[in-house]
């Protein structure tokens, strides 16, 4: 029986050091090939009839008239008569045509007739107006401790709204997939999140068996928690082809419907109340909070979060309303959680007239198991912010039109190791494969493979050939939770362990001794301590004709993967007070994830947390109108981005070597989008002395607050 | 261009010249493609992603986005290295600021900038060590998309 284990630090080639991704090349070259790439000889295209109403019923469908125009291939009732719809843009009427103007033209004349229902579209308000009572949905509330007396001692309450609205995740490859049948059997390209899940669902929805489908996706052009199902419009692409005798059928929203309908991050709000004893000792919480997010309603973020305040009351409302409904976006409660602790946790050391860094340090005890860590993160942020010799009380950092401030705050995420199964093999010419159903949506997931197989034959990441993304390879789960580079990593490290083994078994006899004699090492195959006597290419000879073929999975034996990173940030903001613009000057995340693969993606996790962290904290933010029942800015012109611009200097540090390594790899792909909210709006906070309650930080948002604080 | 060539390295994702991603060089200035009409560019050069990197080796600004790791899922990227190209071809030297003004025209989702930034100073660094192919009219800088 093999052990597995990660090699120790000293013996480490590539493991933790900095590799470029093996798919770079492809990507930017324009080679890498992504559903909307995907053109098939014979291929049609599909536009989607969407409602134009935020709550209505379908009266009826007529498509005769789309039926005659030129072009036209297939129609597919997606939502037929008498279906209640609950938000605009969603799915009615599927149309395939030729191409995709004789598709657009049949699309729009297809005539649905609705009876319109009311609509509540907007979120800010934990109230809705009458008819909308049953919309409110309103959780038992949770008690921890006495909450009363926690108030009575404290010697310092604060009490305060903050928010944040719903955003969309604003994938730049919109959702869609191009489906074809061959006989009884699908093929099915889509821009997915989850390969192996895709062939269960489009399985069971289409009552087809899943061995006559085959999902295939090679690359992702984004997808944030977005893309884990096959969606509606999935299912549609699958069911026009078979109806235009199995043409492949490409179907990708439009950019319109991407942002209204393909992605939406609840919003949350909240009471908060919280109290302390002078030394900054947290006493007692308490907080209404409410969320909303299509259908579902809102999620309930974890309050307070991290810190388990002695004596706690909470009390959740979900609140239905007809957007298109929630979708798990990077980091899923945490960001709203974050921003609705820490800000009132900044607001309540201001009142202590205490430094939140030490707030936070006095409350470490509050943290459970994972104090010593933060402690230490705490110390690093503060080095690389230098906030100890900087910070000043609100308001006080500066003086003039353009004052600046500073702000912390910390999180924690599982980021644990899913399932993941993968084969592995070595050819008689020296050449490996790796094949698992996964899929990298940007995170690595073909260079993590790549890396550790490299690493546990000595090899070079290019040498190993990786092939995922096809739902025919041993399945994997889906990419969320940041669980794909710790199960991919734990997989393929068993594979390649155990196929070492059976590779040195092979060639123990040419060499003149046992398998648990050899070793190894850059330069080949040889007896421990002594040289190498078979290069890498000789002792894969050995095997003969038959290639040695191994699978991995992972969970397994050994500690190769563990849950649970946290982070600290610490943001230095500029804001104008004449315009109420905030500019980014600096933001620090210290981040622990375990034993890091490959520092180079890593940091680019984190990176791109923080950058879509500036995003949601000053520009995001799905506009909603009351009357129209629609999103006003579903397009990139006034949905705004993060621009290359508007980032500042950027300050990552990943907490590595001694005690962070020994617990295997744990993801990275989130913990970092979570604090960006609460560090900024509390450097805002700092730099104005006043605090801007809601997110974004916009300059209307900015300028109101001021208004409010000079009254 | 993606569909009658199969000339798909440029992408379609905001269809109204905001993303950029579907940059290409139009005689060697950069254009959102989704903006242009075919018959506009009649007789003109169109300089697209696959045309990079002759002989299979990267040219110098595909080599630093992908030592700088200045991509996550890719989507953006090819319009990113185009914009680049048409960037560096206007602007051979830039500055920090010239490149967070230069390069503004076009959007990433997963958040690649820092990456993207350190790679345009790379590529401007290793193309200012290489010498000019002969025939390439420099132009002068413009900076008119900021």
């Amino acid at each position: 029986m093999s052990q597995y284990n990660w090699p120790l630090p000293g013996q480490r080639k590539l493991i933790g050091k900095s590799v470029s991704r093996v798919d770079g090349p492809a990507k930017v070259s324009g080679k890498a090939t992504y559903t909307y790439d995907v053109n098939l000889p014979g291929m049609i295209y599909a536009k989607v009839v969407r409602c134009p109403f935020a709550h209505a019923k379908v009266k009826s469908i007529d498509t005769t008239a789309a039926a005659k125009m030129p072009g036209f291939r297939a129609a597919f009732v997606i939502q037929g008569p008498g279906t209640e719809i609950f938000w605009a843009g969603d799915d009615i009427v599927a149309i395939a045509a030729d191409d995709e103007h004789s598709a657009e033209m049949a699309a729009g004349s297809v005539d649905v007739k609705y009876t319109v229902l009311p609509s509540l579209v907007l979120d800010a308000n934990p109230n809705p107006p009458a008819p909308f009572a049953s919309y409110r949905k309103p959780m038992d509330p949770e008690t921890v401790g006495d909450v009363k007396a926690g108030f009575s001692q404290s010697d310092v309450v604060i009490e305060s709204d903050y928010g944040m609205p719903v955003i969309t995740h604003c994938c730049l490859e919109s959702h869609g997939s191009v489906a074809a049948w061959t006989n009884d059997a699908l093929q099915v390209h889509i821009s997915t999140q989850a390969v192996t899940g895709i062939a269960g669902q489009l399985s069971a929805a289409l009552k087809v068996p899943q061995n006559k489908i085959q999902v295939v996706t090679q690359y992702v052009g984004g997808g944030y928690g977005a893309k884990l199902a096959a969606d509606r419009w999935g299912l549609a692409a699958a069911q026009l082809s078979k109806q235009a005798g199995g043409a492949p059928v490409k179907l990708m929203l439009d950019r319109h419907a991407e942002q209204e309908v393909g992605g939406c991050r609840p919003s949350a709000y909240a009471h908060v109340k919280v109290g302390a004893k002078s030394d900054g000792t947290l006493m007692a919480w308490q907080s209404e909070s409410w969320s909303t997010g299509g259908l579902g309603g809102g999620s309930e973020p974890p309050l307070p979060y991290l810190f388990q305040i002695p004596n706690q009351q909470r009390q959740h409302t979900q609140i239905v309303n007809n957007i298109g409904s929630a979708r798990s976006m990077r980091g899923p409660h945490h960001p709203q959680a974050c921003l609705l602790t820490m800000s009132a946790l900044d607001d309540l050391a201001d009142k202590l007239k205490m430094d939140p860094v030490k707030l936070l340090m006095k409350n470490m005890n509050l943290l459970a198991a994972r104090s010593a860590i933060y402690r230490q993160e705490l110390a690093t942020a503060d080095q690389l912010m230098q906030w100890s010799a900087r910070w000043k009380p609100r308001g006080t950092m500066s003086s003039g039109v353009v004052r600046q401030g500073l702000g912390v705050s910390m999180h924690a995420w599982p980021g644990k190791a899913h399932n993941f199964q993968c084969t592995l093999t070595i050819n008689p010419d020296g050449s490996v494969l790796v094949k698992a159903a996964s899929q990298d949506i940007g995170t690595g997931t073909r260079t993590v493979l790549a890396i550790v197989a490299a690493e546990t034959f000595a090899l070079s990441p290019e040498n190993i050939q990786v092939a995922i993304g096809d739902s025919t390879f041993p399945a994997s789960a889906a990419s969320g939770g940041s669980g794909t580079a710790g199960g991919a990593a734990a997989a393929v490290r068993r594979a390649s362990v155990d196929a070492l083994a059976a590779l040195f078994q092979k060639v123990a006899a040419a060499l003149g001794t046992t398998a648990d004699q050899l070793e190894v090492g850059e330069q080949g195959i040889g007896v421990k301590g002594g040289k190498p006597i078979l290069t890498w290419r000789q002792a894969c000879s050995k095997l003969g004709t038959l290639p040695l073929t191994m699978s991995g999975k992972n969970p397994g034996p050994g500690t190769l993967a563990d849950s649970g990173a946290c982070g600290v940030q610490m943001a230095d903001v500029s804001v104008d007070t004449g315009t109420g613009i905030v500019r980014i000057n600096k933001i620090v995340a210290v981040q622990d994830c375990g034993l890091i693969i490959d520092q180079k993606t890593t940091m680019s996790q984190v990176y791109g947390c923080l950058i879509m962290g500036v995003g949601y904290s000053l520009y995001e933010e799905k506009v909603m109108d009351q009357n129209l029942g629609r999103m006003l800015n579903a397009n990139l012109e006034f949905y705004r981005l993060c621009g290359i611009g508007d980032i500042g200097e950027l300050v990552v540090h990943l907490m590595t070597g001694s005690g962070y390594d020994e617990r295997g790899v744990i993801g990275c792909g989130e913990p970092a989008v979570i604090s960006p909210g609460a560090a900024i709006s509390n450097a805002v906070a700092n730099a104005l002395g006043v605090r801007v309650p809601n997110l974004p930080l916009t300059p209307d948002r900015v300028l109101a607050a001021l208004g409010r604080a000079d009254q | 261009m993606r569909e009658f060539w199969g000339l798909t390295g440029a992408k379609r994702v905001c269809d109204r010249a905001t993303c950029g991603a579907c940059t290409v060089l139009v005689d060697g200035k950069r254009e959102y493609a989704c903006a242009l009409l075919a018959i506009d560019v009649q007789d003109r050069e169109i300089t697209t992603i696959e045309s990079l990197g002759a002989n299979g080796d990267l040219d110098p600004v595909q080599q630093a986005f992908v030592d700088n790791d200045a991509l996550q899922c890719g989507f953006c990227t090819a319009g990113f290295v185009m914009s680049c190209k048409g960037f560096l071809a206007e602007l051979p030297s830039p500055t920090h600021e010239d490149i967070l003004k230069g390069m503004s025209g076009n959007l990433c989702r997963c958040g690649t900038y820092a990456g993207i930034q350190q790679a345009v100073a790379q590529a401007a660094a290793a193309m200012a060590a290489k010498p000019r192919p002969a025939g390439l009219k420099i132009r002068r800088p413009n900076r008119s998309r900021s």
